[in-house]
């Protein structure tokens, strides 16, 4: 009789099944020393698990659900642990609904974990119904800043870590300092401002007339003068500005920006105005500085690596600067003894940088729109 | 909307998703205490969950308890298959956990672990698991007959054969008659296999479940060789044995899709939306109708998939090729998922569905090998030979 019953159990292939298997979703979301959680399990696995049908008449009502919520958050709770570093995160607060899946209803668990400190690496370690249902799987879904890693836990894979700070923090450190390379290169202003103050650097000043520096390392050092000092300078302004020390409205930054264009131009046209233009470049440096500051704060700023981003961002400024400078300077070099770099890329230059500099004076302090770039 | 998103991966199921989205996409707060949120599909009375909740907490006083751990999943597995609720074949495992990851666990925990694993078509490991259950008991019926069962959808035919013969010895006559029968059947022997059902499913004395199935298995060879009048007297036949089987009420809605009775179709599986197999083909009797309600199912059908795919497991492939190329209509997809399954499982509907799929995508080279397989083992498919002859330069 025994072989029979035993073979009863397979006699065909295997059925058209009429569930889904026991599946859990739970979502986490980090931010700094927080995970706000959802867990959605269903009604089903709790029943079997800690008996949510108190009257015993095979239907789970909400009545049954609201007055096991104590017994629900205790028992799923306790089967997550989530570890940051090597502190344990507890669960705090979880608020109770009810959310529809393909397959039934589902007790929806909203709770929030608090770290001791910003998460870097995070692990998770999850023992729900594993004891009752060994197919049972909880699909993770982890978000940080807008980006989500999915993980599933099963009885043979219950732990899963998450490396939180590392890899989104390199991301965002290019991602910063693709901004800073893009903006220095597509903000004419700052390209053209630095162009005029470099463009006599090849030059010098000898009895009210223009000579050819004498050799390479003294133009070289001059560029890097004038480079360095507009740098700190803007580097100055651009992290008080960003960190909110000093704000000033944009319209009133940009204007002093197309006027020190205007200024840096005429210099060069009447170079008596000006004896040493590193300190011109130091004094507008400061005024770019705010500029770069708006954009970076367009960008939007992470509280949690505002320092990271900042830094990344400043130094990708610097590295579209050189590139800027490592073209202009080997050929200003090479043409600065004729007569086409005297007069006509310093003099016409200069007097075209400053009626386009004019223009976008005009434009920024009458809010006006002259010329479409 | 994170429920959404969720299953956003598939361009179409978003589209249904989002046009015709049958549940709440927002967790709420019900109203009504009194309001029901699930019904519990097994009746709690039942005298199968009576005696699981005996044994349960049996188990519980001694979980180390081997006797009882081996009733128990069996009787999980059991009401796991007429249920369709794979639930019940994870409960299984994990009652068996003490011994599942042993080097060797013992035989009776084996032969329960490899069903377990035909049911989540682990076919591979299953046959590793029944092959190590016959080398310390070579007389165990069951480890044959699963493993004959399991080659058998692999396609060996010869293997599963071989694995049936001993059950003449071991087990009753019409056990190991259904099971050569329904291989031959397969395999070019169609009218030899035809007589030996019959006379299997007429024996007196035959337990219901093996009666069913050697009905189920006339009645499925009736309607592969064109004979719709025998088909539909052996599935009526079978239905009338009183056992609730999902197995059999899927294929007898095939045939009746394929005989165009739609409308018999929606009778017979109205109130089976459950089961993914059987709304499969509930909706597809709809659409054959036009009735609005296949756009629900459908867009229900498309979450249910992807749901199953978040999940990492594969055992719907089959129902998914098939819902990919008659309900989405994107044949390209269908092919990918038919082959998929074809290295899976290879039944006739397996068959068909590649031939279907590489008809309606224009891929002949991805029937070639079908085409070949069909012709290796001889099958006798008037369905497969019609779409066979659709690939004049395969004729042969």
């Amino acid at each position: 009789m025994r072989v029979i019953l035993a073979l009863a159990i397979l006699l065909l292939s295997t059925p058209a099944w009429a569930h889904k298997p026991s599946d859990s979703l739970l979502s986490l979301t980090v931010q700094d020393d927080r995970i706000e959680g959802r867990w959605d399990i269903a009604l089903r696995d709790l029943d079997d698990a800690i008996g949510l049908d108190a009257d015993g008449d095979d239907a789970i009502t909400w009545g049954e659900v609201r007055s096991a919520q104590d017994k629900i958050a205790a028992y799923a709770l306790s089967r997550l642990i989530i570890t940051s570093g090597e502190a344990r995160c507890p669960a705090q607060a979880p608020r109770q609904l009810i959310d529809n899946h393909t397959d039934g209803a589902y007790a929806v668990l909203l709770f929030t974990m608090t770290c001791p400190s910003t998460i870097e690496t995070l692990q998770a370690d999850y023992r729900l119904l594993f004891d009752l249902d060994a197919q049972h799987k909880g699909l993770l879904r982890l978000i940080h800043r807008q980006e989500t890693t999915t993980a599933i836990f099963s009885q043979e894979s219950p732990t899963h870590q998450f490396t939180i700070g590392q890899t989104s923090m390199w991301r965002q450190a290019r991602q910063y300092a693709h901004e800073g390379i893009w903006h220095i290169w597509m903000g004419y202003d700052h390209v053209l401002f630095l162009l005029a103050l470099l463009l006599p650097a090849v030059l010098r000043r000898v009895a009210g007339r223009w000579e050819p520096a004498q050799d390479f390392s003294s133009a070289f050092w001059e560029v890097l003068a004038i480079v360095t000092a507009f740098t700190i300078a803007h580097s100055i302004t651009l992290g008080v500005a960003t960190v909110g020390l000093i704000a000033l409205p944009s319209r009133l930054v940009e204007s002093a920006i197309a006027a020190s264009v205007v200024f840096a131009g005429i210099s060069n046209l009447y170079p008596v105005l000006v004896q040493r233009r590193r300190l011109v470049a130091f004094f507008f440096g400061l005024i770019h500085g705010f500029g770069f500051a708006s954009v970076l704060s367009d960008l939007g700023l992470p509280k949690g690596s505002l320092a990271l981003s900042l830094v990344s961002f400043n130094l990708g400024v610097e590295v579209g600067q050189l590139a800027i400078v490592a073209i202009f300077l080997p050929f200003a070099y090479g043409l600065r003894k004729s007569w086409t770099y005297q007069r006509l890329v310093l003099a016409g230059g200069s007097l075209c940088i400053v009626a386009l500099a004019c223009a976008w004076l005009i434009e920024r302090t009458l809010d006006l729109k002259l010329i479409p770039l | 909307m994170n429920g959404l998103r969720r299953f956003g991966w598939v361009p179409v199921a978003t589209w249904l998703l989002l046009c015709h989205a049958p549940a709440h996409s927002e967790p709420y707060v019900p109203a009504d205490d009194r309001q029901v949120l699930e019904r519990l599909r097994v009746n709690s009375l039942d005298p199968a969950m009576r005696e699981i909740r005996a044994l349960r907490s049996g188990l519980s006083r001694d979980p180390q308890n081997l006797d009882v751990a081996v009733q128990l999943a069996a009787r999980y597995i059991e009401v796991g298959r007429s249920e369709g609720d794979p639930r019940f074949l994870g409960q299984a495992q994990a009652v068996l956990d003490p011994w599942w990851y042993q080097p060797a666990p013992p035989p009776r925990t084996l032969l329960l672990r490899a069903i377990i694993r035909q049911n989540a078509h682990e076919f591979d490991s299953a046959l590793v698991d029944l092959d190590a259950v016959l080398q310390i008991h070579p007389t165990n019926a069951q480890a044959w007959l699963t493993k004959a069962s399991i080659l058998q959808v692999q396609g060996h035919y010869e293997e599963a054969r071989r694995a049936c013969r001993p059950l003449m010895r071991l087990a009753a006559r019409h056990i190991a008659l259904t099971c050569l029968s329904d291989i031959a059947g397969l395999t070019g022997q169609a009218v030899r296999s035809r007589e030996l059902l019959t006379w299997a499913a007429s024996q007196s004395g035959v337990p219901d479940r093996e009666r069913l199935w050697a009905l189920t298995a006339l009645a499925e060879l009736s309607a592969r060789t064109g004979q719709a009048h025998a088909a539909e007297t052996y599935f009526s036949d079978a239905r009338r044995v009183g056992i609730k089987d999902q197995y059999l009420l899927g294929a007898y809605a095939d045939f009746l899709l394929d005989q165009g009775r739609a409308p018999e179709v929606i009778t017979l599986l109205q109130h089976e939306t459950r089961a993914d197999g059987l709304l499969l083909r509930l909706t597809l009797a709809e659409q054959a109708l036009h009735l609005p309600a296949s756009k629900n199912h459908t867009a229900e059908l498309a979450a249910r998939f992807a749901a199953g795919r978040e999940r990492g497991t594969r055992v719907h492939v089959r129902e998914e090729a098939r819902f990919t190329l008659a309900l989405l209509h994107d044949s390209q997809t269908a092919l990918t998922l038919a082959q998929a399954n074809w290295e899976i499982q290879k039944e006739p509907w397996d068959a068909r569905l590649l031939l279907e799929t590489a008809l309606a995508s224009g891929s002949r080279q991805a029937a070639k090998p079908i085409i070949a397989w069909l012709h290796t083992n001889h099958m006798e498919d008037t369905r497969l030979q019609q779409l066979v002859a659709q690939f004049p330069e395969e004729q042969s």
